[in-house]
């Protein structure tokens, strides 16, 4: 607690102190939105160090940055000048056309930028990514070890190894995992359904295609693994998992790798719990080979509607932002940076593992979000038990049709 | 008073209310009968920091165009309130036609998710409303009877459940609730079964949140009530006394008459606030097993991919719900209002 | 009812004093429980291995050394500069407050004293208006804001929550001021005044009680608000609602949840302070007849 506080004052000292040193820019206002957490919040002060006499640089970092978005960038000229984003949130930009491209300032200003850090549609760069994410397993190496098994490589072999612990009293509820019911719930679904290998839409179409043999597998699995749970499990979000897990009562859970620094740290645990928490790669489905689980990252759009000198101070406030020498060792275990020079530690192992052993990323489609929300309301009644696996895939596809037909993309 | 002076003294208020509610009213009304344009999709090459694929994109600049055209989208008359996600008219035949009984019926109807949510919002709305009348009156008699000296705080103490913010108090509450919080466990204790969980069942979730509401809202029926029982004409009291009424047919026949205007008032509030009930349910994470109209609203604008004419549709149909509730209010305002 | 007149059987008494404690006590006993938990760490507040960690402070101890800290209070007031959105809170709540009360009183007012069906149809829309959902208005404000410029100013949030209460508020004055006897204003305007002079001199010095309590609910909803504030402020002028919410963030950071219980504890101080003071104006307005429909 005490280092933090001190950590975020010297922070706060230093941008102030820096704040008149700016970073080279010759004019211009940056305004930056995004989602409000340490790894953001690292990348804007590094912007803000470019604010002086003639650049001002301010920075709205809030839960409520999704809802705010595409109001603020349709305005013209548009609220805020760059829009930090993940693969999902950039989609309803791009809809739009609210961020322009970054070729030439990308050409100009990012030669620190890495190839993988620029997301590419088209020929055009419309995002550059500073950090990646991914749900993987976070195991107990030392019940492993009591209960004598191996790190679990496949869902199959996570639900054995629950009920080896389960059944020689190890622990009651062996698993957890973000299973609340809507954005997280829909998550799990995809992550799990992507896990049998198949596509979730109709090739070249909007269609829905997950009403088959697949879906089946995925939520049957699904199921098989909430009965090794807390009964609360369709409350658990990521906050709620993680406390469990500090507090030792879970041996095994498909967690987001942003939580491997927060759950290592000394705070909230038991050092014994810390000393024996490993991470590793996604398991598999079915015998699949892909990990059932996708890849995120996180990246900083440039608004369409602002003037060009605003867009260039904006890109090379945040190419500053972004900039090797953020990385000190407590922004370090922040998030997997994408950042040139970032050596993964123990934390971030998970998501490396998880991206090597070659999952799939989150994909950027424009109706990707609706089928989430479809399959994240409707899955609900199937975890209780209230109705079969088929009903629940046809009341997914209904809901998801109903939602694709009023926003236009299917007839 | 003269129509000119009555339109000067109404006006601050009514501008206030014609710009910010009548308007966007209005315009969620226009929304609720659009629906967005057939979207132009290619697909294009998608490079991201792990891998390189071939997606379907919109091509924003050809759906520009259409927006520029007709700005609102396609017009699509009552689709949006007959489709799945509303009064969903073509499901609901569906299942009447292939019910056996009443109970297959509404399992049939409940897997809808708009009735899914009027059931929550109207057995919600049912219980939590008569309950915050009867217990605020409770209070309210019971703290009448104190001295004036702790009166004070006391006053302070019965209003805390509804200061409190109720997105931070359920927050906690939520917290104490858990199996292995304070109020969690001693449940369990109470009623001697320790796998008890209030978080796992849909019919506990449900007295929970009913529980909550009225904690929540008893407070104002509270202040009202009490504030009313000041204004019980004494003589009347006194006189009944002196005929030789018991404490209990004083209540009934003089104090519970006087304060039925305050009834209605607290009723009519009520009613609304708790139609559309929403924030408990996230606050409590309790959308697996109980949702309301204006959480599904909430729902349709959080999601990466906004649905805003459903979320039109479902406001309006909020507004015709309250309406309907309201109706034996209206009319008895309206027969007040003649007499006057 | 004075009491001395009113005779009561023991077991009445008896039965009134313990269904009150028992109200007091599901009252405050969350508040208790946060006020006590606030000095606490989160591994004790939120504990999941046992809630009795939560009253004696386990982790507290193991982790700070005493049995309490002020950590939370410090971390919000301090390094989170809470203080700024108390003061935020401040302005939002007394500009609504008042300009609530101006408009309403005088619409409530001249909805008292006409006749006509279309003051009826006023009503009757407005109690409409009180039934659209929050979330829906405050979504359709944000385009045209963003657009205009209006956005994340104080001002807009204090125009748009003054609009939104209006309707409540218009329907509770208008009852109260049908209390007032007409005769009141009537006579001051035989005496030659018009009928705004009637109504500053006639009725505002009796209207007071009223006010007061249609203040203390303008007041609630101001300072209680989360849909509109946390839509339509910039960082810099966030209140005091969505600043705590912000301490929970979308992943809650080790700490930073304790700061949101401070953070509430601190937002209720000034509530205990306010109710004391207008207890008696609170009573009293609700009286004079504010709520007889």
């Amino acid at each position: 607690m005490l280092k933090q506080i001190l950590a975020a004052s010297v922070f706060t000292l230093a941008s102030s102190v820096i704040a008149q040193a700016g970073c080279g820019l010759s004019g211009g206002d940056v305004r930056i939105l995004g989602n409000e957490f340490p790894a953001i919040q690292a990348v804007s002060q590094g912007a803000m160090e470019c604010a002086d006499d003639n650049v001002t640089v301010s920075a709205n970092l809030t839960k409520e940055h999704r809802d705010l978005q595409v109001a603020a960038m349709t305005a013209n000229p548009a609220e805020y000048s760059v829009a930090v984003v993940a693969n999902s949130s950039i989609v309803p930009l791009m809809n739009d056309g609210l961020i322009r491209p970054l070729n030439e300032l990308v050409e100009k200003y990012g030669d620190k930028l890495k190839k993988n850090q620029l997301i590419t549609i088209d020929g055009k760069i419309m995002a550059v990514a500073f950090m990646a994410n991914a749900q993987h397993l976070f195991y107990r190496s030392d019940i492993l070890e009591q209960a004598g098994l191996e790190v679990p490589t496949s869902y199959e072999e996570v639900i054995a190894a629950a009920k080896t612990i389960k059944d020689k009293g190890l622990m009651e509820y062996p698993l957890a995992g973000t299973f609340k019911s809507g954005w997280n719930l829909g998550e799990e679904f995809v992550n799990m359904y992507t896990g049998t290998g198949a596509d979730m839409f109709k090739p070249g179409s909007a269609e829905v295609a997950i009403n088959n043999e697949n879906g089946i597998k995925a939520l049957n699995m699904l199921k098989e693994l909430t009965s090794y749970m807390n009964p609360d499990f369709l409350t658990y979000d990521s906050n709620a998992a993680s406390a469990e897990w500090e507090a030792g009562n879970v041996a095994l859970m498909n967690m987001w790798g942003s939580r491997a620094g927060p759950i290592s740290d000394d705070e909230g645990s038991t050092p014994e719990i810390v000393a024996a928490t490993a991470f590793t790669a996604a398991p598999t489905l079915g015998g699949g080979s892909t990990p059932a689980t996708t890849l995120w990252w996180d990246g900083f759009t440039i608004a369409a509607n602002i003037s060009d000198e605003d867009a260039e101070a904006s890109f090379r406030a945040m190419m500053n932002g972004v900039d090797p020498s953020i990385l000190t060792d407590e922004t370090k275990g922040h998030a997997v940076w994408l950042i040139d020079g970032f050596e993964p530690g123990p934390t971030a192992q998970g998501v490396f593992a998880t991206a090597n052993a070659g999952a799939k990323p989150y994909p950027m489609l424009p109706f990707g979000g609706l089928l989430h929300s479809a399959a994240g309301a409707e899955l609900a009644d199937f975890l209780q038990g209230k109705e079969s696996a088929e009903q629940a895939l046809t009341d997914i596809e209904a809901a998801y049709t109903t939602a694709a037909k009023e926003a236009g993309f299917i007839k | 008073m003269r129509h000119s002076t009555f339109f000067w003294f109404v006006l601050p208020s009514a501008l206030a209310m014609f710009l910010f509610i009548a308007l966007p009213i209005v315009s969620v009304f226009t929304q609720s009968l659009h629906v967005a344009h057939d979207q132009v999709v290619e697909e294009v090459e998608t490079c991201a920091v792990f891998s390189c694929t071939t997606e379907l994109r919109v091509n924003a600049e050809a759906t520009a165009e259409l927006y520029e055209e007709a700005p609102l989208g396609k017009f699509a008359g009552l689709d949006n309130y007959a489709n799945r996600s509303h009064l969903a008219f073509d499901e609901v035949s569906v299942v009447w036609a292939q019910a056996s009984g009443p109970g297959e019926f509404f399992n049939g109807i409940y897997n809808l998710p708009f009735y899914k949510a009027l059931t929550f919002t109207l057995a919600y709305t049912f219980i939590v409303t008569p309950l915050v009348i009867i217990f605020g009156f409770m209070i309210a008699v019971a703290v009448n009877s104190l001295s004036a000296l702790v009166k004070g705080p006391i006053i302070f103490v019965s209003l805390l459940p509804m200061m409190v913010t109720p997105l931070i108090g359920s927050l906690i509450l939520f917290w104490m609730i858990d199996a292995r919080g304070i109020l969690g466990s001693t449940l369990q204790y109470l009623m001697g079964d320790p796998s008890l969980s209030l978080k796992a069942s849909s019919t506990l979730t449900w007295i929970m949140l009913m529980v909550y509401g009225v904690w929540h809202s008893a407070p104002f029926a509270f202040v009202v009530f009490y504030a009313g029982l000041q204004t019980v004409p004494k003589d009347t009291l006194e006189s009944a006394m002196i005929d030789g009424a018991s404490r209990w047919q004083r209540i009934r026949y003089v104090v519970l008459p006087y304060l039925m205007p305050l009834t209605l008032f607290i009723a009519l509030i009520q009613l609304m606030d708790n139609f559309r009930v929403f924030e408990p349910i996230v606050g409590f994470n309790a959308e697996a097993h109980a949702t309301s109209l204006s959480w599904a609203i909430y729902n349709y604008m959080n999601a990466d991919s906004k649905l805003l004419n459903s979320a039109a549709t479902t406001s309006m149909l909020t507004i015709i719900g309250v309406a309907i509730l309201l109706t034996p209010v209206l009319v008895r305002t309206w027969r007040d209002f003649n007499r006057r | 009812m004075s009491q001395a007149a009113d005779r009561r059987s023991p077991i009445l008494v008896f039965a009134s004093i313990s269904f009150l404690l028992i109200w007091l006590l599901m009252a405050s006993f969350p508040f208790l429980w946060t006020l006590w938990g606030s000095f606490k760490v989160q591994g004790d507040f939120f504990s999941k291995a046992d809630w009795s960690y939560a009253i004696f402070g386990v982790r507290t101890i193991a982790e700070t050394g005493a049995p309490f800290t002020g950590a939370g209070y410090y971390g919000a007031w301090v390094q989170e500069e809470f203080w700024r959105a108390v003061i935020n809170t401040g302005v939002v709540v007394v500009f609504v407050v008042i300009i609530s009360l101006t408009f309403g009183a005088l619409g409530g007012y001249a909805l008292s004293r006409s006749n006509y069906r279309y003051v009826f149809w006023l009503l009757m829309l407005a109690l409409i208006f009180r039934a659209m959902p929050h979330i829906t208005l405050v979504s359709g404000y944000l385009l045209p804001f963003f657009e205009w410029n209006l956005w994340g100013h104080l001002s807009t949030t204090v125009i748009v929550l003054v609009a939104i209460n209006q309707p409540f508020t218009l329907w509770m004055l208008h009852s109260f001021f049908q209390n007032i006897p007409k005769d009141l204003d009537e006579s001051a305007m035989v005496d030659g005044c018009t009928r705004f002079q009637a109504f500053r001199y006639a009725i505002v010095p009796v209207m007071w009680p009223g006010i007061v309590t249609t203040g203390l609910f303008s007041f609630l909803l101001a300072y209680n608000d989360f849909a509109v504030t946390a839509l339509l402020l910039t960082k810099e002028n966030q209140t005091m609602v969505p600043k705590i919410a912000g301490f929970l963030g979308s992943t809650q950071t080790e700490g930073n949840v304790m700061f949101a219980v401070a953070s509430v504890v601190s937002a209720t101080a000034p509530l205990f302070v306010l109710v004391i003071f207008f207890q008696r104006q609170i009573v009293s307005g609700l009286t004079a007849g504010a709520v007889k429909g």
